[in-house]
């Protein structure tokens, strides 16, 4: 199981230390308002890009229709400021219905 | 430019903790299911118990962990498998930036906070409408996200795959959903923003086929062209 070892400790380390340059460079590096703005636009950016290929794809392919529509179910529940409980498990329930009645 | 995710996801100050405790549940009950279907996964493949556990430890990123133990399952080996979960885990680098200011200021609150960073706990923290706000939710979020996580791993590779396919349950679409519901308000409020997003999203949609994973969401960062100097200031 040293395979194993190898690889769970280079993407530990590795991992770790992208999420430590952020809290490591805050206060050290002073980052214009223009720079902070792009990040936080980044940080949308990378998220909304996350939620259309997991909602769209799924190893590289189509994921199929019942995913995207209970995330679609979502996206217009959260249009209608429905409270957050009532999107998430909107989007599961349509998705599950959709699959065991075989429509999508 | 903290503001850009500006709209308040629950009820305001007086139920800061009990709002961001309902809404962040709904994401640990969904990832707690996903981390027992990733223990069950695991050791269904051939790996012992101590390995999906260990990993959800130290690792702690849901779909590195998934794509590295595939591609080690697959008899890809370790080099290769590990190369796959970074490439996914680079995003995090640019999360870390971002929520950077909101962890607190003591070095044990960096390192910690450093290793909760995770796309759900990050979208959680910056959603909120202020600055202890946005603190509350990361802590709340990512340290109760921590513990759902690695109790789940641990019960899907004791139990195995009692579960099932999680897809029947549409779990697959709950995250997506996640994301739905606090990238929106950011959307609505800031167009320069929505412009870079959708931008981005069809980058990374285009190039998915083509790519390995992971790419496409790097891909998608091209969209910030659209972020016109100056405009993207929200109101």
């Amino acid at each position: 199981m040293s395979a194993a070892v190898a690889m769970i400790l280079a993407l530990a380390v590795g991992t770790y230390a992208f999420r430590l340059v952020g809290p490591v460079l805050h206060g050290r590096v002073v980052l214009s308002p223009r720079v902070q703005e792009l990040l936080s636009a980044g940080a949308v950016v990378l998220l909304v890009a996350l939620l259309a290929t997991g909602a769209l794809t799924e190893g590289g392919g189509f994921a199929g229709w019942a995913r995207p529509a209970g995330v679609l179910v979502a996206g217009v529940l959260a249009w209608w400021r429905a409270p957050f409980p009532v999107v998430v498990l909107g989007a599961a329930v349509v998705t599950a219905v959709l699959r065991a009645t075989g429509l999508a | 430019m903290r503001s850009l995710l500006r709209t308040p996801l629950g009820p305001a100050r007086g139920s800061l903790d009990t709002s961001l405790v309902r809404d962040s549940s709904l994401v640990w009950l969904a990832s707690g299911v996903v981390g027992v279907s990733f223990g069950a996964i695991s050791v269904a493949g051939g790996l012992p118990v101590w390995v999906p556990v260990v990993m959800s430890l130290v690792v702690y990123a849901g779909s590195a962990q998934f794509s590295a133990v595939g591609v080690l399952l697959a008899g890809g080996g370790p080099v290769a498998a590990a190369a796959t979960g970074l490439l996914l885990n680079t995003r995090t680098l640019a999360f870390s930036l971002a929520v950077a200011d909101i962890l607190g200021q003591g070095r044990l609150a960096r390192l910690l906070g450093a290793h909760l960073v995770t796309d759900e706990t990050v979208a959680f923290a910056l959603a909120q409408s202020d600055p202890a706000r946005r603190r509350a939710a990361f802590w709340i979020s990512g340290l109760g996200l921590f513990a759902v996580w690695n109790l789940g791993v641990l019960a899907g590779a004791l139990a195995g795959d009692a579960l099932g396919d999680t897809g029947t349950y549409g779990l697959d679409a709950a995250f997506p959903a996640v994301l739905v519901a606090l990238v929106l308000p950011a959307l609505r409020a800031n167009p320069a923003v929505r412009r870079c997003a959708l931008l981005g999203a069809g980058l990374a949609l285009a190039v998915t086929p083509a790519v390995p994973a992971g790419v496409p969401v790097l891909v998608a960062l091209a969209g910030l062209v659209g972020h016109g100097r100056g405009r993207g200031r929200t109101a």
